[in-house]
């Protein structure tokens, strides 16, 4: 029965099932890194995903795949790689996960690469490296390394096809356009599958699955300006607060420096490792003031306050002084159009300029999420019980950029997302794997429990008055913009902490007008509007919360890092809004922890 | 931008093509007139998305807003393109722009095409690397000069607008690969590591698959990535009959 508008309301009795071994929720890098190992294996395994497949936000990725593959430099270290990783993420990166990213993760670019990853090469054949933000050869004292692997500037569209092609390889089953709503969980707290419905058609279905993989990437969305792509509206950090399952260091999120002006589109950092570099409106570089030894090339939060702080003291570009400039026409035609083709386009596109004769007038724009749901390195989702101990979700993992694995902490490193995405896509997929094969089975659903994961999909099917999608999701993105963006201050945040309870308010109440069942996308805006929300809410709670300065987190009144009481991941709770705090790990397996020092560029 | 800004439009006529098949109306065309932001040139996708504040039931397919997705595939004044990329001062005739969805394919609702005789074509061709070969534990060896063959036919996005536009997919969407899947086919050809060169072209060898191209190239025309189907068609075409001779 599919939905319409005739009010009627949704029960586990009116729901078609369906049974997989494995659910994957999400087409992107990490959902289909899982998906292919589940499906290789034999296992009946489905992806749900909300767009086809190659329309996912990896697609947009531009500057490559950090990892020490030894191409650029025979003498690199994985090692070297975890320890830019840990102070990058400002010493709260998790160092058995950064451990396990930096070491497992040449095997995996050889492995996308033997799937026919179109590589950019170097003269020798190999896989052509280039240098980004934050990377070091010898712990820092070596000088800049070149360790991110590149398809041109277009490794992430080259890595998403190329794993679709590997999914239709392995005979995946695709639910393509269908939209995961809830989590079905047992009164056991265990997860048993999700609710989703068929966009095309309108039909809800049960999909019971003995592993659910949240990979629903990002919620850059929950900003007015943002690289991310329409659809990134945190759907699995939602799903999993309204389950009762926390989230962690959520206040994370990362400004990309180099969003176009005026429209947030993204260039990559590849431009200033492939040697450009900013100015401000003297012409001046100035990170050669805020970074001596790494200039354009600090870590990203690092290069954006600097950016803001031009602009704040009056130093940016333009009529309103409130951008800078992004120049590469020193470069020449050639590298320009050789290593950076894509930039050329959308440059030309939405700045207006061809960046082989002018700068490109840019911006920071948010573009990643640090925090999500926590998990173990095996992609297992955790929740904590009052004590503070760590317990793991029967059935439900998650993976890339809706996870926090924490290999980022406090900052991300470009280039490093790629990586995470695959190497912890493929480590969800094997332990699910090795569950499977060690005969888990399925865990039972009441009715209850399934009436339960359709309370939102009926409550916005049965409204007939109240809020405007739209004008709701609005307000939403001009308060996280506004209180929650690159400098924080606790007054501002207060505020936003007001008038979110107000917006949530708003949440609960909103009127879907069209009740139509076939591709009906105003339903689906409406559900990602309850998603939204909880993000939201949850940076702007645990962001208030982390009183200090840390990564990308920076706070005007408390300005200093505060290693004796923020060491710490920040871990928020939906049905109480409390923040408490979980130990970063500091135990690698194969190298000595690398403990907090000043951190500078 | 300057050339919104001189005329100073500042409300657009739009036309949007309706069609929800379970409402048991015929298709229609909703004109609408929205008023965008004075002296900028805002995208096609940018005015749909304020179409749809005004009336919520109009569906569209989008997602990265930046022409690297493929998802906003529709067509503009009459020319495929994407929507996203696509400026107003681009498309628009006079103050009026008509969208209507991809033409040939069955259409779902409004602007959303269904795209499974497309994805159908690209799956044919095997579009995936095949290479039999036992694997070196880095990676395959290329060199930039191989690398290079591939420039022009992996950036496809998967988009549709080339074969919606290609009068021999319209005719014989099932018989004839269309000029998406050939780009695909000869990406795949192309690439030094793939080891089933023979076998792909004996896939590719009967009346339809590919000789069913005329060389109309309107693929050429509206490809929004520049990417140009009928030369990869014609190379293929080249190693058919080389073979065969």
């Amino acid at each position: 029965m599919a939905m319409n508008g005739k009010g009627e309301e949704l029960d586990a009795s009116k729901l078609k099932v369906l049974e997989f071994d494995g659910i994957v929720v999400g087409g992107g890098g990490s959902g289909l890194m899982a998906s292919l190992q589940l499906a290789q294996s034999g296992f009946k395994t489905a992806v749900v995903s909300k767009v086809f497949p190659t329309r996912s936000h990896t697609v947009s990725a531009q500057g490559g795949i950090t990892c020490a593959i030894q191409s650029a430099d025979p003498d690199d270290d994985w090692r070297w790689h975890m320890y830019d990783t840990v102070k990058g993420s400002d010493f709260i990166g998790d160092q058995d996960s950064i451990e396990y990213m930096c070491q497992e993760g040449p095997k995996a670019v050889f492995e996308l690469e033997h799937m026919g990853l179109p590589f950019s090469r170097t003269e020798e054949g190999k896989i052509y490296q280039r240098a980004f933000g934050g990377q070091s050869k010898d712990y820092g004292k070596g000088g800049q390394a070149e360790r991110t692997c590149a398809a041109a500037d277009r490794t992430g569209h080259a890595l998403l096809h190329t794993l679709y092609q590997a999914n239709l390889k392995a005979g995946t089953n695709f639910l393509s356009e269908w939209f995961a709503v809830d989590l079905v969980k047992n009164g056991d707290n265990q997860v048993v599958g999700v609710i989703a419905f068929e966009i095309e058609t309108g039909e809800p279905y049960f999909l019971k699955s003995k592993a659910t993989v949240l990979a629903t990437g990002g919620a850059g969305r929950i900003y007015q300006t943002t690289s991310n792509a329409m659809i990134n509206t945190g759907d699995g950090t939602g799903m999993v607060l309204r389950a009762g399952f926390p989230v962690q260091d959520m206040e994370m999120w990362q400004f990309h420096p180099t969003g176009i002006y005026g429209h947030g589109t993204l260039v990559t950092e590849g431009c200033r490792g492939e040697g450009g570099y900013l100015v401000n409106k003297d012409g001046e570089r100035f990170m050669e003031r805020y970074a001596p030894n790494y200039k354009d090339l600090a870590s990203r939060d690092v290069v954006a306050r600097s950016m803001m702080l031009e602009i704040l003291e009056g130093r940016g570009c333009g009529p309103d002084a409130d951008h800078v400039y992004l120049k590469l026409d020193h470069l020449g035609p050639e590298i320009v159009h050789k290593r950076l083709p894509g930039i050329t386009e959308l440059s030309k596109t939405f700045a207006h300029v061809d960046p082989v004769e002018h700068p490109i007038p840019v911006v920071p724009t948010c573009h990643y999420a640090m925090g999500g749901i926590p998990t173990n390195v095996h992609g297992q989702v955790l929740t904590q019980a009052t004590d503070g101990t760590d317990n793991v979700v029967h059935g439900l993992y998650a993976a890339g950029e809706a996870a926090c694995v924490s290999v980022h902490g406090g900052n991300r490193l470009g280039g490093n997302s790629l990586l995470d995405l695959i190497v912890f896509g493929r480590s969800a997929g094997l332990h699910i794997e090795n569950a499977l094969k060690d005969g888990i089975t399925l865990s039972k659903a009441t009715n209850d429990d399934i009436d339960q994961a359709l309370v939102n999909l009926n409550r916005v099917n049965i409204s007939s008055t109240g809020e405007d999608v739209a004008n709701v999701k609005s307000e939403l993105q001009k308060n996280m913009q506004l209180n929650f963006g690159v400098f924080r201050t606790g007054d501002l945040m207060e505020k936003g902490l007001v008038e979110l309870e107000n917006i949530r308010e708003k949440t609960q109440n909103i009127h879907l007008t069209d009740k139509s069942s076939r591709f009906n996308t105003a339903r689906v805006e409406a559900l990602e509007l309850l998603n939204l929300i909880e993000v939201a809410q949850a940076t702007a709670v645990c962001a208030n919360e982390r009183k200090e300065s840390r990564g990308a987190h920076a706070r005007d009144d408390f300005q200093e890092r505060d290693d004796d009481n923020w060491l710490k991941h920040s871990i928020y709770f939906a049905d109480t809004k409390e923040v408490t705090k979980r130990d970063v790990n500091f135990r690698p397996k194969t190298v000595q922890a690398f403990q907090p020092i000043v951190r500078s560029y | 931008m300057d050339a919104i800004a001189s005329k100073s439009i500042s409300s657009i006529n739009l036309s949007i093509y309706r069609y929800d098949p379970d409402s048991g109306k015929k298709p229609y065309m909703q004109d609408l007139s929205i008023d965008i932001p004075e002296g900028q040139d805002i995208m096609v996708l940018d005015l749909l998305n304020m179409a749809k504040e005004q009336d919520p039931s109009i569906s569209f397919r989008r997602s990265c807003g930046e022409g690297v997705c493929g998802s906003d595939g529709m067509n503009i004044n009459g020319k495929n393109g994407l929507g996203c990329i696509t400026p107003l001062s681009e498309a628009l005739k006079g103050n009026k722009i008509v969208l209507r969805p991809l033409p040939g394919l069955p259409v779902i609702k409004d602007l959303i095409v269904d795209m499974k005789q497309f994805v159908d074509q690209y799956k044919k061709i095997k579009p995936y690397l095949i290479n039999d070969e036992e694997k070196p534990e880095r990676e395959i060896k290329q060199t930039v000069e191989e690398r290079e063959k591939l420039d022009g036919l992996y950036e496809c996005i998967m988009c549709g607008c080339c074969s919606t536009a290609c009068p021999s997919f319209w005719w014989n969407p099932d018989k004839f690969l269309g000029p998406a899947a050939l780009l695909q086919a000869h990406r795949f050809i192309s690439d030094s590591r793939d080891t089933a060169t023979d076998e792909r072209l004996d896939q590719l060898e009967d009346a339809f698959s590919v000789f069913k191209c005329h060389g109309i190239m309107n693929c050429v025309s509206v490809c929004p990535k520049g990417l140009n189907p009928t030369k990869a068609i014609n190379e293929i075409k080249k190693k058919l009959v080389k073979r065969a001779l």
